[in-house]
């Protein structure tokens, strides 16, 4: 019993309410409040992602009919008669060379989710076999003080995914690094704040692209020298650029608004400057501080797909941007499966970041 | 000589003609182990008073002095109950009392400390909530909680600022009583703010009301001669505590009348009346 409290209670607290409430369904202790719970926490939301597949299906079915009806029209007036029925029994029987390029099907979609897993599984063998048979080579080469082989294959779906998120959480936390402090001394200090103030309003409006340009500028300067591939360097360092200002903001708000009843508890009790910022005022700006990152996350995974597509930095970005340039038959449909994963990820890592926010919150009201 | 002592206090807010003279000419003195009450209405600027006499604001003419050195910042020496508890929200109670034990003590060991914080919290008895936060206690217990954290960091004199204010009536008793069996024991100078007669009767040695801002002065005093400890039932068929409670209120209520006859402004209704529904149907 206990424990199903304290299921409850974090799933609520993680703002996926719902899973208690399918909980409740199958421990069978139903209510008549629970009815109207479940059919408005989970049939309504089903109902509405069924009808959503629905309505793409016809959408995409009628593009279709349009894109091979302009293709059959185009047969006619360039070839003729014959080669129009040509064209019409070439596209009934589904044949890749004359199938019409449109948005693609909720099954082709799912069939294209299907083979890029196959795909990462044979990948992922491949790999392991690879790792296996260099093995001892490898051993043989470091003792020899040589470099290590090693795999160089193509990447599957799934590693681009953990490369984007390392790229999207190596850019956040150089946003949390620059970020944080900045706001703390430009909240403190009114000084700070008006010679800096031109300066975030100014920057904060940049286009990702723009960052991404001016970062690739400097970077490319400063690794001269560097053999290696530097366009990670230049993505996450563009993506913590893009993303960090709402986190400063927030955090420089938060630090110049401490309630005035903390700040004079800090008077009274004559707490050192150290003291006060770090008993006092830093407790206190926490939640705007965690409202500012998550957003910083969220931006941050929002800019790095269009990052990561100028900058050929593998992840995400890049896979969509080269399917779009391969342009096979199932291209499209993996587009559209990487932009379900992004948005997906996406808001994992927004739940995420409010699991921690409500962690590090208080309620003000509830102190006074 | 008094040990607090505020002469021709004058405090204006804003500059030029936004200015506002919250407080004038204000004197008042304070006598060791002496507990005072100001009674005030509500906005007529106790807080402001409060503030001057605990440091937090200086006064815009006129001298605070305190053991006859002038009053400059705040000090561990005068503790402050304010109005709304001002607890850290994030730290348990043991950690708000622990912060301002830590503060007024720097010397001592952790040891030390924490013996006194678990004597003070004991005190105004919530050692069974000593690891809770303030979100999780009542009303009431926020309070002790700021009067443990004022009292721990043993201060000469304790100025509370309409400590109990947003309490329930019979918390109030409670606390009332509280702060004055702690009172009684250490035989600190104690200042009370209040908009409460009753209390101020039951807990003070004097009672000085605070004629309404803007322009708040201080009216004439009234002694309590009412032999500690005072009973509360008891004390409602006291004729003293009768008389100088009619003398009080007869003061604050003539005060409420003289404000009500200097609004001179006069405001013409418009003439309305409700239209006439029975005869309508006629």
């Amino acid at each position: 019993m206990k424990q199903s409290i304290t299921l409850g209670k974090i799933t609520k607290f993680m703002g996926l309410g719902f899973l208690s409430s399918l909980k409740d369904l199958f421990t069978g202790k139903l209510e008549k409040e629970d009815y109207v719970n479940f059919l408005r926490k989970v049939v309504v939301p089903l109902a509405s992602v069924l009808l959503f597949i629905g309505l793409w299906h016809m959408g995409s079915q009628s593009l279709y009919n349009i894109e091979a009806e302009f293709k059959i029209e185009k047969a006619l007036n360039d070839q003729g008669p014959a080669a129009a029925e040509a064209m019409r029994e070439c596209i009934a029987s589904g044949d890749v060379s004359c199938k019409p390029n449109t948005l693609p099907s909720p099954t082709q979609v799912w069939d294209s989710y299907k083979s890029l897993l196959r795909d990462h599984n044979i990948i992922s063998a491949d790999k392991a076999a690879f790792i296996e048979k260099t093995a001892a080579l490898n051993e043989k080469r470091i003792a020899e003080g040589k470099d290590a082989i090693t795999y160089t294959g193509r990447p599957s779906f799934v590693d681009q995914i953990f490369r984007s998120l390392k790229t999207v959480f190596a850019g956040f936390l150089l946003a949390l690094v620059i970020a944080v402090p900045l706001g703390i001394f430009i909240g403190l200090s009114p000084t700070l704040k008006s010679s800096f103030n031109w300066f975030i309003q100014i920057f904060k409006p940049v286009s990702p692209v723009v960052w991404y340009l001016l970062v690739f500028m400097i970077v490319k300067t400063l690794l001269i020298d560097s053999n290696e591939d530097s366009s990670f360097t230049i993505s996450f360092i563009s993506v913590g650029l893009c993303s960090m200002w709402a986190t400063l903001v927030n955090t420089a708000m938060g630090v110049s608004s401490v309630d005035k009843d903390y700040i004079n508890v800090a008077k009274v009790l004559k707490l050192g400057n150290f003291q006060k910022i770090f008993k006092v005022v830093l407790p206190s700006s926490l939640p705007l501080i965690f409202t500012g990152l998550k957003i910083t996350l969220s931006v941050a995974w929002m800019v790095l797909i269009a990052i990561e597509l100028l900058a050929q930095s593998p992840g995400l970005g890049l896979f969509v941007w080269e399917e779009f340039q391969n342009g096979a038959n199932d291209s499209n449909a993996k587009i559209i499966v990487a932009m379900f994963v992004i948005g997906i990820i996406g808001f994992l890592l927004d739940r995420l970041m409010l699991t921690i926010q409500n962690w590090v919150s208080f309620d003000k009201t509830d102190a006074i | 000589m008094a040990y607090l002592e505020l002469n021709n206090i004058y405090k204006t807010y804003g500059q030029d003609e936004h200015a506002t003279e919250v407080l004038s000419n204000i004197n008042l003195s304070i006598e060791e182990g002496e507990f005072v009450a100001i009674v005030g209405f509500t906005g007529s600027g106790k807080t402001t008073l409060v503030n001057l006499i605990n440091g937090l604001l200086e006064p815009t003419s006129g001298e605070v002095l305190f053991k006859g050195e002038p009053v400059q910042g705040t000090s561990h020496e005068r503790g402050v109950i304010f109005q709304n508890y001002s607890l850290l929200p994030w730290l348990t109670v043991g950690q708000n009392v622990f912060m301002a034990v830590k503060e007024a003590f720097p010397k001592k060991s952790k040891k030390e400390l924490n013996a006194i914080v678990a004597e003070y919290v004991e005190m105004v008895s919530l050692t069974p909530a000593i690891n809770k936060r303030p979100k999780e206690l009542s009303g009431g217990m926020r309070q002790r909680v700021a009067v443990a954290r004022a009292l721990a960091m043993k201060p000469e004199m304790i100025i509370m600022d309409e400590p109990l204010g947003a309490l329930d009536a019979l918390t109030r008793g409670n606390l009332q009583d509280e702060i004055l069996n702690i009172w009684g024991k250490e035989k600190r100078t104690a200042l009370l703010i209040t908009n409460d007669v009753d209390e101020g009767i039951y807990m003070a040695d004097r009672i000085i009301p605070l004629r309404p801002g803007p322009n708040a002065t201080l009216g004439p005093e009234f002694k309590i001669d009412i032999e500690r400890p005072r009973d509360k039932t008891e004390m409602n068929d006291n004729a003293n505590f009768k008389q100088t409670r009619n003398a009080i209120i007869e003061y604050l209520m003539d005060i409420g009348n003289e404000r009500k006859s200097e609004s001179s402004e006069e405001f013409i209704l418009p003439d309305l009346s409700p239209k006439d529904f029975v005869n309508q149907f006629k």
